[in-house]
């Protein structure tokens, strides 16, 4: 029995704030959109195999944008591919986040200066929360990227109005 | 666009039913296309009548990248992005070419050591092929052995040269790092135990029932149509042609190891199906182990940096070396100017060339069976791209 | 073959179509064909007995200032000897004809060296871009290619 389950083994009562329960609810299970790029793509699926496992904070990989939460765009963004990538991020529901994952996808990277077919950032077409650096960023610190959106999330309010 | 036909069948109690074939796209965004590669898949109900690949939207520049930079060496950075499941080998591709053209003879133990990490990489490539080709056929728990095992390989390589995926590890002339201490034990263990895992593999997923009947006689490549499309690696010797650069075009020092070249014998499906493919690579591991044993038993003594040329400037020419990497024949064309600058380098990546031949086997396929194609052809989009 | 022994072959067969030939002193022993025959040549390198090219290695475009070029390098899995093609054409009129019809490989090559160099290759059944969309403006591994500033309204410069 672990100790959860001792705590309420008799009728309880715990008082948290609608936020905070519906904030709890949202940062354990981001689903994230698979959707691999480029050379980070390799360590993104690392970091949902075996080793490091990213499924124990709730990130499962969908193949539809539909059901995700999240988008981890994992590496270069070229300009054939931006209009697709701003049409995938239109299908995703509200509210919906986006992980820059590596150099390319942040500002070029490497190929910021000759790159006539690069994008030099993916955020000059969707809005970006969390960016990650690194070429290609090892899978902790794509982890870490993923705390950093939770804590993120932690602190938002469904009930509050947003200025707009 | 393609035009799609409109006829009309009849049904079991006679009535007319019009069809038409439907165009169906796969991609840019779909789990088994391995990235972004787009198929205009043209259906007659479930059966693939016509495929249309589009691709660059993963082109990169690499060639306009090469001809800007001030130096050969800056170039092995944007080589190892290229074909990123296998850098080891692109990097030894491309500085076995300019060490040609510079006519540099490099240390023993240097040509050891770029053996030894080009073959743990070949294993880090086919590894991820085969586990992602189980996730495509259905089978999710190869994946997490394949990626299990790799992580042990990449930790050597990050011992070596601090990169996990990417390793500017190849110069031209040598190496950037000796390999560090403890390295060949690790490996020598990595090796006793990665046998079994291939075993594991085949218990799992090569001889599993359901894994045969959805890859044997699926997508047959004849031997004749493999050499036209000029397919290399994996795809060539699955259809049956006894071909491996390493052997027939030797490049560093492979010819003093004692290995086989493994070829597709069909002795389940048709010699130039998916399954055969399947096994040449799971084959070639087991080989691959074979070297790096014999290579790590016998690693001579030496300085890895003493031939690093300061300044890089090849005799005026150009030169086209091959070698074999995972996915086949990776040759770089190196046009030469009196500079430091490379005039012209054209990759001819394996991946592009292999993905051509996709129309022609899987034409009366499932719409299924186009996905198993896909997988045993071991695409890679960055080197496709470029 | 040696080299020199494949060149004596079609020397012998396709004379005028052979220019000029780089067989000595070389990394890799080329021969320069006029591009108004290298289908020709192309055709009777790979089915001559002697010669049995059936392996297209790689076809490469090149921009040599004021010329196009396009590199074959041929190989025989047969009897193991290799040979390079070369073909030189004007810059304003890129025509050279296709060799699709004889290695089905030569297809997504010449349409990259259509797509990156404007080479247009007379024959070939599908010659498109493959690589950059289809509305791209000209050809990017051309030495004279400026950068455009905008593609579709995004910046492209960083």
């Amino acid at each position: 029995m672990g100790l959860l389950d001792q705590k309420f083994e008799n009728a309880n009562v715990v008082v948290t704030t609608m936020d905070k329960l519906l904030n709890w609810a949202r940062l354990s299970s981001l689903w994230q959109m698979q959707f691999g790029l480029a050379c980070c793509a390799i360590e993104m699926m690392a970091a949902s195999a075996s080793n490091f496992d990213m499924m124990r904070f709730g990130v499962i990989p969908r193949a539809t944008p539909r059901q995700c939460d999240v988008m981890i765009v994992s590496g270069t963004v070229t300009l054939k591919m931006a209009s697709r990538i701003k049409r995938l991020y239109d299908q995703m529901s509200e509210p919906r986040y986006v992980i820059s994952m590596g150099s390319c996808s942040n500002c070029g990277g490497p190929y910021w200066e000759h790159g006539y077919h690069v994008l030099k950032g993916v955020d000059r077409v969707i809005p970006v929360d969390v960016y990650v650096p690194g070429c290609p960023p090892r899978p902790e610190a794509l982890i870490e990227g993923l705390i950093k959106l939770q804590e993120k999330i932690r602190n938002e309010s469904m009930a509050k109005k947003k200025a707009v | 666009m393609i035009e799609t036909p409109q006829k009309i069948i009849k049904t079991s109690t006679g009535r007319s039913l019009r069809t038409e074939e439907m165009v169906v796209n796969m991609g840019p965004q779909h789990p088994s296309t391995h990235g972004v590669l787009r198929l205009e898949v043209v259906l007659d109900g479930e059966i693939v009548v016509d495929v249309v690949p589009h691709m660059g939207y993963l082109h990169r520049c690499f060639e306009k990248h090469c001809e800007h930079m001030t130096n050969y060496q800056q170039v092995i950075p944007y080589v190892d992005r290229m074909d990123y499941t296998a850098a080891m080998t692109n990097e030894l591709a491309f500085v076995v070419g300019v060490e040609k053209m510079l006519k540099i003879e490099v240390s023993e133990r240097v040509h050891y050591i770029r053996i030894i990490m080009a073959e743990l990489q070949r294993i880090a490539s086919h590894l991820i092929a085969i586990g992602t080709f189980g996730i495509d056929m259905g089978a999710f728990t190869p994946f997490l052995y394949c990626f299990r095992d790799r992580e042990r390989i990449l930790d050597m390589f990050e011992a070596t040269c601090g990169a996990r995926l990417l390793y500017n590890y190849m110069w031209v002339g040598g190496l950037s790092h000796d390999l560090p201490p403890g390295f060949v034990e690790t490996a020598k263990q990595f090796c006793v135990d990665f046998k079994k895992t291939l075993k594991d593999l085949n218990d799992l997923l090569n001889y599993n029932e359901i894994f045969i009947k959805r890859t044997a006689n699926v997508g047959i490549l004849p031997k004749d149509l493999a050499i036209n499309y000029a397919c290399s690696g994996p795809m060539l010797r699955g259809s049956g042609v006894d071909w491996d650069l390493r052997r027939d075009d030797p490049y560093t020092l492979y010819h003093k190891f004692n290995w086989e070249v493994v070829v597709g014998k069909g002795e389940v499906g048709t010699v130039g199906d998916v399954w055969n493919r399947h096994m040449v690579r799971q084959r070639e591991m087991e080989q691959s182990v074979y070297i790096i044993e014999q290579a790590l038993a016998s690693l001579p003594d030496g300085d890895v940096s003493k031939t690093i040329p300061k300044r890089i400037r090849p005799t005026p020419g150009d030169n086209y070396t091959r070698i074999e990497s995972p996915r086949g024949e990776l040759g770089f064309y190196i046009i030469a100017e009196d500079s430091v600058t490379p005039y012209r380098i054209k990759a001819r990546a394996p991946a592009f060339v292999n993905l051509s031949v996709i129309n022609e086997i899987s034409k009366g396929a499932m719409l299924a069976d186009l996905v198993a194609i896909m997988g045993s052809i071991d695409i890679v989009l960055g080197e496709v791209d470029r | 073959m040696t080299a020199q022994e494949i060149y004596d072959v079609i020397k012998a067969q396709c004379g005028d179509a052979v220019l000029e030939a780089k067989l000595e002193n070389v990394l890799d022993p080329s021969i320069k064909i006029q591009p108004e025959k290298i289908h020709e040549v192309a055709a009777f390198a790979k089915n001559d007995e002697r010669l049995q090219f059936d392996y297209l290695s790689c076809l490469s475009g090149v921009d040599y200032k004021g010329k196009l070029g396009v590199v074959y390098h041929l190989y025989s899995m047969t009897f193991k000897h290799k040979i390079v093609l070369k073909v030189e054409v004007p810059t304003e009129t890129p025509n050279v004809q296709s060799v699709e019809s004889i290695w089905k490989t030569a297809d997504w090559h010449e349409r990259e060296a259509f797509d990156l160099f404007g080479i247009n290759f007379i024959g070939h059944p599908d010659l498109r871009r493959i690589l950059l969309p289809d509305d791209w403006e000209g050809h990017p591994l051309r030495k004279d290619y400026q950068t455009p500033e905008f593609y579709n309204g995004m910046k492209v410069p960083y």
